[in-house]
């Protein structure tokens, strides 16, 4: 699937988030904006994965564990064919299978229940460590948020992953420089990311995050160098597409009022022209 | 302690533990260990040498270790994840929660050391609150065996059952109670003598010695059951319905703290279905002192006497 495409598929995704979120009165619209290229990428050009078959052994693996972006998670699979397009409205209503963070028990597609943060990376090293042992060349990304890199578990992880070598094993941070409450410079500064990843002996890449060709590139699985994990550095913008939310630390969970929704609406169907 | 135990050979679990976990990796290769630097303690020295690509050490990291062990079993291994007690669970609570409680995972939990095993290195060794935390989560089974051949039994199940689990393991020595040739069923006791005037439920190196404490009371003229209860969650309701209305009168034993484990979850059943006097011994809700393991528990009560001592003061509350 060529870019263009690509880009095009991503501009659905965000206008469906933004009309789920406003539907549903919540959700986490600013990191679900800076993640939906990513995801788009993954789904669409670089993962082998099967609707029909969401358990193949063989498949690849994704970890969204910037868990609470889940509905920008559940809208890919739904592009995708692992649920069906009218589930989404679903999204948050008494006893649906879409709640505020993914469950692999209930939404086909989903390989493990995040939602606390620093969990997706030790996962995915388990992961990536079985396909290791079995021979396998199926693929295990995990996708985390900038923020969530303050949480130790995930530093547990990257020590593992380099130790074990798992160059099947690739994390994309998402790294949009806003957390929930603050910018991630204003408030444990983990940033730069992509040095301390190369010190702990990961191979890394920076790029623009809603650069498709970027994206497609970095995952490609020929950049990957051959006993060292993958770390990409995904440069976002928190909000991205919508002009006033982006980069705008009041949009980590903020939901718009129906004049915001109109104009956010209006730019995202400028966009796909 | 005192007898009739006193001359008994004791037995490190642990050996049985790895001895099982060897001969089964030996038929599966999909059976795999991870560890967080505790190849020795876990005694893991030999699955290293016969298995050493499956014996994954992530270094002292548990929160990793437990996610890796949930990343495994999503690639399809079955991982026994294998460390200290009170690190595996006190540290790891929200993955164990959160990656295989939650997210269903075939993740086989091994605390080893547990309870107050690690005696005089003092508390924040101990693992005295893990049925607690543990039992509090949906889809982890609880397990605490009593012997080595129970041990052996519970380490089979784990490996065939699909699910996690979480099964609590001891160093201290404990004797032979059960044939060699147990099955463990998963919330099932074992009643290891019968009786009708009071009954003594315990479970990990607390059962040896509340048999010891049945015939100090047998000597007495009390006839005493005792039901060895492993599996603390889930629990064997109908032998406690039925030990409450035969008995009348039930005492809990447990390595643990009486907020939560064993007692709590034996009185759970009581009050709802069959209410008898109780009484539940185990660490009163304190950090120990600096004591051996086996000292700790005589000095927490549960010396065999002042059990047998327990059950009679309680058999004089029944109505």
């Amino acid at each position: 699937m060529d870019s263009s495409e690509l880009r095009r598929i991503a501009n659905r995704i965000r206008r469906r988030d933004l009309q789920a979120v406003f539907e549903a009165g919540a959700g986490h619209i600013g990191g679900e904006m800076s993640v939906t290229d990513l995801l788009t990428a993954l789904y669409f050009h670089t993962m082998s994965v099967d609707p029909d078959a969401p358990l193949d052994p063989h498949r690849d693996r994704l970890v969204l564990s910037k868990g609470h972006t889940a509905l920008a998670l559940y809208i890919t699979l739904a592009e995708k064919g692992f649920i069906a397009k009218d589930d989404i409205s679903s999204f948050l209503k008494h006893n649906s299978a879409l709640n505020g963070h993914p469950n692999r028990v209930k939404v086909p597609g989903v390989e493990t229940n995040t939602g606390p943060l620093g969990h997706g990376l030790p996962i995915g090293v388990g992961m990536a460590k079985a396909a290791q042992l079995n021979g396998d060349t199926w693929r295990t990304f995990v996708i985390t948020g900038d923020g969530e890199m303050q949480e130790g578990s995930n530093w547990e992880a990257i020590m593992a992953a380099a130790q074990f070598k798992l160059d099947n094993l690739t994390l994309i941070i998402d790294h949009n420089r806003l957390q929930q409450g603050a910018r991630l410079a204003d408030t444990n500064n983990v940033a730069p990311l992509a040095p301390k990843l190369a010190a702990f002996g990961w191979a890394v890449e920076e790029i623009d995050g809603h650069d498709m060709d970027q994206i497609c590139r970095a995952l490609s699985p020929e950049t990957i160098t051959q006993g060292q994990p993958k770390c990409i550095v995904a440069h976002t913008n928190k909000g991205q597409g919508i002009s006033f939310m982006s980069d705008n630390v009041a949009w980590h969970h903020k939901v718009p009022s129906e004049e915001q929704y109109k104009q956010a609406m209006a730019e995202l169907e400028e966009a796909a022209q | 302690m005192n007898t009739p135990y006193k001359n008994a050979k004791l037995h490190d679990c642990r050996d049985a533990f790895t001895a099982t976990l060897e001969a089964l990796a030996g038929q599966n290769s999909d059976i795999v260990a991870v560890c967080n630097d505790s190849v020795g303690s876990s005694k893991l020295g030999n699955f290293r040498e016969q298995f050493p690509e499956r014996l994954i050490n992530v270094g002292i990291a548990e929160q990793n270790m437990v996610g890796v062990g949930a990343g495994l079993a999503n690639g399809g291994k079955i991982p026994f994840v294998c460390a200290a007690a009170p690190f595996l669970t006190g540290r790891a609570l929200e993955q164990i929660k959160a990656d295989v409680a939650y997210s269903q995972t075939n993740v086989k939990l091994v605390g080893i050391s547990s309870g107050m095993a690690y005696g005089e290195l003092g508390p924040t060794h101990h693992s005295i609150e893990d049925f607690a935390w543990i039992r509090a989560l949906p889809n982890v089974p609880v397990i605490a065996p009593a012997d080595r051949a129970e041990t052996a039994a519970a380490i089979r199940w784990a490996a065939q059952y699909e699910g996690g689990c979480f099964l609590r393991l001891s160093r201290v020595g404990v004797p032979d109670l059960l044939p060699d040739d147990h099955v463990f069923e998963l919330g099932k006791a074992n009643m290891l003598r019968d009786g009708h005037d009071v009954t003594l439920i315990a479970n990990g190196v607390l059962t040896h010695r509340a048999m010891i404490a049945a015939a100090l009371l047998e000597a007495r003229g009390i006839s005493a059951r005792v039901l060895n209860m492993a599996s603390v969650r889930p629990i064997d309701e109908a032998a406690i319905i039925d030990a409450a209305h035969a008995t009348g009168a039930i005492v809990t034993c447990e390595e643990h703290t009486i907020f939560g484990g064993l007692g709590s979850a034996v009185a759970e059943v009581v009050v709802d279905h069959a209410p008898v006097p109780m009484t539940r011994l185990g660490v009163p809700g304190v950090f120990a002192h600096t004591a051996s393991a086996n000292t700790l528990l005589d000095d927490f009560g549960m010396a065999p006497d002042a059990i047998a001592q327990s059950a009679e003061a309680l058999i004089g509350r029944k109505g």
